[in-house]
């Protein structure tokens, strides 16, 4: 089965070792999937399989066939961005840029995930309701490094964000 | 046509605060935003390029010694494989920042473990890295027991311009109070989120290569020493940096290798460096060990200031970690020792990480000053306040503008600092203590020659080129600003194209010199163009008010320029204004941490940063920029340290899973003051640096509250749980 | 990446068939086999990935436990509802643990069997006595950092790095393992991984050929559950040390005490010992110095991992205390 990625189906690579991450980037020209570590330590290779974020250098491209995956070049483009992207421009939630397609990506799924109650580390309970909260977002966002540093801004980005939706 | 100008006096005339534009120092968004949060900026290593192979680095696995032979044959016959590239010209280690010639270290003299040996190029990235470790080779390796590698037991060399003034053991002798204590600070990595990496093209006359690079003006005589080509045959293009802090200021191996290979084999070729090798073949910081030395009367004036300190450093390279940098400048007392010494041994290069210097010797000094103000009894911010210097204490020389007072109290303020008694354990929240610590930050303020041109198009919009690149500093704005607000444009009408050698030279982005140098070569273009652009309108240059694409109540430039197109290149050159004044940023850290008492971890609660550094060019962009330097202070404080095998001295946590830079959870709220300064002297746009201030002394703070809050007076960066136990009083 | 032969398993036998072979391994999430597969420091002919299988399930047993299948994904087991409501420590311990992304593929069967985070164990260019039986131990030389301080051996002193099984540990929960004939045993979690000995290559008790299907919780018990991580860094870093624990008091005396440790050893630590101790007794700070004691006694230091000893029984002291309510 092929595999469909932003809406196209491809075909999975012929070496059975091309990672997802690889697969983006080299074959497919999608570049806008960062390595930064190849080896899920940093996050910037996040994408979105079916809707849940994975570190796309620990997966291989031969695992996936039948998944929709969705890349930082599927949430929004430069003339429509996603309300994410757009929050990012606004506060500053970046600097080299590096990190920010993963940190989006990431960011993504996980207001999803709050929506669906599902717990984290920093939830004092266990069993919800989950909120949006400064520490909530610091502790679900971690899988994705940022050397620049740019943390604070990208946090006031994604709560911006949800507060739209919340008020929407 | 080209404009120059070198600096020898202030600029007081404040020029940039007479233009109408208003967009100077206004936090607007980047140009380049869309392009980053949609993954449509392409980094060095995603440029689409027709047949391109793919390279790998082997590395050697020992430390010292030399490759005797290298058996291509054993990954030739290897599917893909179509090279193996061992060629002379290979470099063992990355250029020091503004180096301007290759590395003299051929890759077959190996110095340290990890160092590059060999390129191995196929058709496929799985190819190539499979086969990279399959090469074999053959090999001398000296007996370890007659390689240095220990920092504290290798012999140390002392380095030239040590200050000696006074008697200091004296003044520590007869002082009502002293402090005599001494810190270490482990190594750091840079840890570019981009990994190095180039893509190489040779057309047979001149080769072109996209790679991650800081410095483009010296990178492309370093490339080309190192090919042994003309500079004319050598176009660099880094027009996205995924992150540099000083890592990628001089060209590493990757790009050498690619640029070999490429010639060699006369089809493009791209390196990318795992992130393993990163860490292993780059730079690290090095480790320091800081002895400092305060001596104060009873009210706590600074009678004596001892900074000494020993780095190390691989033998064959000059760079040694200038910790005393700003300890030179920043606080009173006549007797002085500063000197500092480099232990030679055979770990990877020690090169420049953001803040080289201040970045681990100001977390020692102002943790020193904390211990000192305990002494004395007095609040630490007033300790600070009493020992600002009328004069360069040992040379003299007046400080141009300085906003280290204002810091400290406008950052005092706004944090809610509470300058009573100061005693350990006085809070706790279940099992944290809570407590509060403070330093000061400076960062020496350098320039560099730039150059950058400007065009006024027929149809009034400006471009702006430089090979200046854009780290992640805000280039692309500031220049944008600078320009739109000379030539009274909105930013969408001015277009800013970077990273390019074709361009005219700019000062490369380190040292946050970045800004105000390049901001100046725009400047200086632009009051040419402004010159013009007067005399077309008939009136004199200072009457001249621009706004919106056209002279305020007159013509459009569209009008004005009448079809034809202005174009200067403006050249600044930083004069003898340097040799006149001490030129620094100045700030105050203030933070809240806590320390769990039963496990010695610490949280940051809350952090602010005060900082001075002349013109904000950009406010978002500045404030990032600090934002930036203070998650780099957290990390220092509490989680960054390589660590060094002890047998042959490879970097044993050589990823970022185990070298742990702050992940956002480690980040609470921080708040910036950008104290408001224009320094005449610093910049004829009365910019300074804000790439590194932001780093230079915060560890303290959060190292002075981790002892206000729980009493464990940590004398070793970083601050991890084992420590912070270990000299936690019971 | 060597280059291996790609095999999708549709049953399992099938899947236990392939894994017979000594060159072969399965593949459940891959983020810790793809890691080590990119360093060569797994180096598989064969790969067979099991990961459609239908063993992803989480379903009540019959005596009210719980069975996790091998497939689950950490995700799915700390975010299920009855986990959150009557196991707790299980979905504090894995919610600990990585980031969501990974946790997100990360699957029981594999988190069970990842790999030491040793640094010398995963650089090919070091000795290793895991990696390559007789090499050496880095370590023991090297930076100890991360590394072992119970039941150790000579041969190596690496850490099992994971925060789940050190929960299920304490949860007295058992792994279910099934071969190529289609026959299963059960093992307890606390008898899965092995200490080094003089067979630091081996991690765990799984037999060529044998594929985890599940992990079968017990009934929940009543008590305070916790789990308590210590790292560098506050998020996605492995534990220095952690305590899972559950507890519960009676009259102000111990009726439970089942604790397990990660950090400390080359498998989740538990030592029957402290309960022992512990139970019939009422919370006081020297009754859990004397624990410590019971459970540092005979560890042993490398060098830079000295300051577990400390660390693990401060840590012990505050997870006590938390549990019983005591203000120390
Ligand atoms: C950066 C990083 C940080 C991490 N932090 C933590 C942490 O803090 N705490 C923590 O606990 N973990 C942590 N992990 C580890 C992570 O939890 C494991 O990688 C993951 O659980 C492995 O599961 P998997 O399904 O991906 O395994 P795989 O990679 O697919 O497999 C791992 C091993 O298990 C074997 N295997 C898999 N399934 C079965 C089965 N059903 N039967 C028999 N054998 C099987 C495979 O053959 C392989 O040998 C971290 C990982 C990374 C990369
Ligand atoms: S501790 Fe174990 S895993 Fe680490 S180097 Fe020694 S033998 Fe290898
Ligand atoms: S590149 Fe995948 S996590 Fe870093
Ligand atoms: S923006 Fe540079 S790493 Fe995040």
């Amino acid at each position: 089965m092929p595999i469909t990625i932003n809406s196209q189906t491809y075909d999975l690579p012929e070496d059975n070792r091309v990672t997802l991450l690889d697969f983006l980037r080299h074959d497919l020209g999608l570049p806008g999937t960062k390595k930064g570590c190849d080896h899920g330590q940093c996050g910037a290779c996040t994408v979105l399989v079916d809707g849940m974020r994975i570190n796309s250098c620990l997966s291989l491209a031969a695992m996936h066939d039948g998944d929709h995956i969705t890349t930082i070049e599927g949430l929004g483009t430069p003339a429509a961005p996603s309300k994410l992207q757009q929050a990012f421009v606004e506060h500053d939630g970046y600097q080299c840029g590096y990190c920010t397609p993963g940190q989006i990506c990431s960011a993504t799924a996980m207001l999803q995930e709050i929506a669906n109650g599902w717990p984290s580390d920093a939830s004092d309970s266990l069993e919800g309701p989950m909120v949006v909260s400064g520490a909530e977002i610091r502790e679900r966002m971690s899988g994705n490094l940022c050397r620049c540093g740019a943390y604070a801004n990208i946090v006031a980005a994604i709560e911006d964000v949800a507060a739209a939706e919340d008020a929407a | 046509m080209s404009a120059h100008l070198k600096q020898d006096e202030p600029d007081t005339r404040n020029v940039l605060d007479g233009m109408e534009q208003g967009i100077i120092g206004q936090p607007l968004a980047r140009p380049d935003g869309l392009a980053k949060v949609t993954g449509t900026a392409p980094y060095a290593a995603e440029y689409p390029v027709a047949d391109c192979l793919e390279g790998v680095l082997v590395t050697a696995p020992f430390t010292r010694g030399e490759i005797t032979a290298i058996d291509k044959a054993s990954v030739l016959s290897m599917p893909g494989v179509v090279a193996v590239i061992d060629d002379e010209r290979l470099t063992a280690r990355a250029a020091q920042g503004t180096a301007g010639e290759a590395p003299e270290q051929p890759a077959r003299e190996v110095g340290y473990f990890g160092q590059p040996i060999a390129l191995v190029v196929a058709q496929s990235f799985e190819q190539a890295r499979d086969a990279a470790k399959h090469l074999t080779f053959d090999y001398r390796a000296d007996d370890l027991d007659d390689v240095p590698l220990d920092p504290e037991t290798a012999g140390a060399e002392p380095q030239d311009g040590a200050t000696r003034q006074g008697d200091l053991a004296q003044a520590m002798s007869a002082a009502a109070h002293s402090v005599d204590v001494t810190y270490t600070t482990e190594g750091h990595n840079s840890a570019a989120m981009e990994p190095h990496a180039a893509i190489a093209q040779w057309d047979g006359t001149k080769l072109t290569v996209h790679a991650s690079l800081q410095m483009l003006n010296y990178n492309i005589a370093e490339l080309a020493d190192a090919l042994g080509l003309q500079e004319e045959q050598v176009r660099l293009i880094s027009r996205y940096v995924g992150g540099g802090f000083g890592s990628k200021l001089g060209i590493s191996e990757e790009t050498v290798a690619a640029s070999i290979a490429a010639m060699e084999l006369e089809r493009p070729v791209r390196v990318v460096l795992s992130r393993q090798q990163v860490f292993q073949t780059i730079m690290r910081r090095s480790e320091t060990k800081q002895r400092l030395r305060l001596s104060a009367d009873k009210d706590g004036h600074l009678t004596g200031f001892g900074h000494e300190a020993r780095v190390s450093q691989l033998p064959g390279e000059t760079f040694a970690e200038p910790v005393l940098q700003s300890s030179e400048f920043l606080y009173a007392g006549e007797n002085r020792l500063l000197q500092l010494e480099v232990a030679r041994i055979h770990r990877m290069t020690a090169g420049s990480v953001r803040a080289p210097g201040e970045a681990v010797g100001m977390p020692a000094l102002e943790s020193a000053m904390d211990m000192l103000a305990q002494q004395v009894g007095i609040d630490p911010v007033e300790l600070r306040l009493r020992n600002i210097p009328e004069r360069h204490p040992s040379e003299g020389l007046p400080y141009s503008s300085r906003k280290l007072a204002e810091c400290l109290e406008q950052g005092a303020k706004a944090f809610g600092w509470d300058s009573g008694a100061r005693q350990p354990r006085q809070h706790r929240d279940g099992e944290w203590w809570i407590g509060t610590g403070m330093a000061s930050a400076a960062r020496v303020h350098n320039v560099a020659e730039a150059r950058a041109r400007v065009t006024l198009k027929p149809d009034g919009t400006a471009l702006v080129e430089t090979d200046m690149t854009d780290i992640g500093t805000g280039t692309y704005s500031i220049v944008g600003q600078v320009a739109g607000e000379m030539l009274g444009l909105p930013m969408d009408q001015v277009l800013v194209e970077l990273g390019d050698t074709e361009f005219p030279r700019g000062p490369g982005s380190g040292g946050s010199w970045g800004a105000s140098s390049i901001g100046s070569a725009v400047f200086v273009a632009c009051e040419e163009l402004r010159a013009k652009l007067a005399s077309k309108a008939g009136v004199s240059t200072d009457e001249l008010k621009l706004k919106d694409g056209g002279v305020v109540g007159g013509a459009t430039l569209v009008e004005l320029l009448d079809g034809e197109e202005l174009s200067f290149e403006g050249h600044y050159e930083p004069g003898d204004i340097a040799d006149d004044y001490t030129a620094s940023g100045y700030g105050a850290f203030f933070a809240q941490v806590r320390v769990n008492r039963f496990t010695g971890e610490t949280r940051v609660d809350r952090m602010l940063g005060a900082f001075g550094f002349g013109r904000v060019l950009n406010a978002k962009t500045a404030r990032s920029q600090c934002l930036g330097g203070i998650v780099w202070s957290i990390g220092t404080a509490l989680t960054e340290s390589l660590l060094f095998d002890p047998v042959d001295g490879h970097v044993v946590n050589c990823d970022l899973a185990e070298y742990h830079v702050p992940v956002h959870r480690d980040v609470p709220d921080l708040e910036v003051i950008m104290v408001e300064e224009r320094d005449p002297a610093a910049s004829p746009i009365q910019a300074k640096g804000i790439g590194e201030l932001g780093m230079c002394g915060g560890a303290a703070a959060i190292g002075n509250a981790i002892y206000n809050a729980c009493g464990a007076r940590v004398l070793s960066f970083p601050m991890t749980p084992d420590k912070v136990i270990a000299a936690m009083p019971d | 990446m060597k280059p291996f032969d790609f095999q999708r398993a549709d049953r399992l036998e099938h899947a236990a068939q392939l894994c017979a072979d000594e060159g072969t391994r399965a593949i459940a999430g891959g983020t810790n086999l793809i890691d080590l597969m990119k360093l060569q420091v797994e180096t598989p002919q064969t790969l067979v990935d099991i990961h459609r299988l239908p063993l992803g399930r989480i379903d009540d047993t019959d005596d009210g436990g719980l069975r996790i299948g091998a497939l689950a994904t950490n995700t799915a087991t700390a975010v299920h509802e009855r986990v959150r409501r009557e196991y707790p420590l299980l979905a504090r311990a894995i919610l600990a643990g990585a980031s969501q992304q990974l946790r997100n593929k990360a699957t029981t069967g594999g988190n069970l069997c990842q790999r030491t985070r040793c640094y010398y164990f995963t650089n090919i260019d070091q000795p290793c006595n895991k990696r390559e039986p007789g090499s050496g131990c880095g370590a023991l030389k090297g930076v100890a950092r991360l590394h072992a301080v119970l039941g150790t051996s000579d041969e190596c002193i690496a850490t099992y790095p994971g925060d789940m099984a050190v929960a299920m540990a304490a949860l007295g929960a058992v792994v279910e393992i099934a071969d190529a004939k289609g026959h299963t045993r059960n093992v307890p979690v606390r008898d899965f991984h092995c200490l080094p000995g003089d067979t630091p290559w081996r991690d765990n008790v799984l037999e060529d050929g044998e594929i985890i299907t599940a992990v079968i919780l017990p009934p929940p018990v009543a008590g305070r559950q916790l789990y308590r991580k210590v790292r560098e860094r506050s998020s996605y870093a492995f534990a220095m040390v952690s305590v899972a624990a559950i507890v519960a008091l009676e009259d102000g005396r111990f009726t439970r005490a089942d604790l397990a440790f990660g950090g400390l050893a080359h498998k989740p630590w538990q030592d029957p010992r402290l309960s022992a101790l512990l139970l019939g007794k009422e919370p006081s700070a020297k009754l859990f110095d004397e624990a410590a004691d019971v459970l540092l006694d005979g560890a042993q230091s490398y060098g830079e991992n000295a300051y577990k000893i400390p660390l693990a029984r401060r840590t012990l002291t505050a997870v006590l205390a938390e549990a019983t309510g005591m203000e120390l």
